[in-house]
């Protein structure tokens, strides 16, 4: 099977919906067929990245922590809007992942160098 | 009346059709992705404490969100209980989803 270059593309929050749980899933399935797998969070989805998310209140598994699993799928390519995070007055340090932050044109690049871009 | 918000700000036009309508004698409280409107100094949360009116968000859902320690300050938390209170307190309840 020819290795595609999928990217994963986070638009959403992580609980009110449950796109960002079936993002996951489709990145570990990727991943898991030698696939090269790709995160970007983009606008509202950098929200996903938020550090210290307490979900037991609304009865929801932390994806926090199921996100900690990616490095061990070999999923280590993750970036985030850097636009985004300052409407969300998010910086690098308030984030539970490490990830690295890309301006406008260098989301561009990375959509146009995917052969598989997918949006949840 | 009380207006309830369940989508972030940027994602949906819930907020901006609240907030166009909604009028002076109003609560409102941010449920679920609502509660990102409340980041203490986004432009969200600004245009929400301009409005002169009751704004509440709900503890649990900042809590699930990281947002714990980030909520502006003008804008009161209440936890399911006060939620329910504020519902019996107010005749009729809008819901923006």
């Amino acid at each position: 099977m020819n290795q595609k270059r999928i990217l994963i593309v986070y638009r959403h929050p992580p609980y009110g919906e449950s796109f960002a749980r079936e993002a996951l899933d489709v990145a570990m399935a990727g991943a898991a067929f030698d696939q090269s797998v790709a995160l970007l969070f983009l606008g509202a989805g950098v929200t996903v990245l938020t550090a210290n998310q307490q979900s037991e209140g609304i009865q929801e598994k932390s994806l926090e922590k199921q996100f900690a699993a990616l490095p061990l799928y070999d999923v280590n390519e993750l970036y985030v809007d850097a636009d985004a995070l300052r409407q969300y007055r998010l910086s690098n340090a308030d984030l539970s992942l490490s990830v690295k932050a890309l301006d406008t044109n260098a989301i561009t690049q990375l959509l146009e160098r995917s052969d598989i871009v997918l949006n949840f | 009346m009380l207006h309830t918000i369940n989508k972030a700000p940027h994602v949906h036009d819930c907020f901006d059709a609240c907030l166009r309508v909604c009028g002076t004698n109003t609560a409102i409280v941010l449920i679920e992705d609502g509660v990102y409107a409340a980041i203490a100094d986004s432009a969200a949360a600004q245009r929400l404490c301009a409005q002169n009116k009751a704004i509440f968000a709900l503890q649990p859902d900042i809590d699930a969100r990281g947002l714990t320690n980030r909520i502006d300050p003008r804008i009161q938390t209440i936890d399911y209980s006060g939620f329910v209170q504020l519902c019996c307190e107010h005749e009729t309840i809008q819901s923006w989803y």
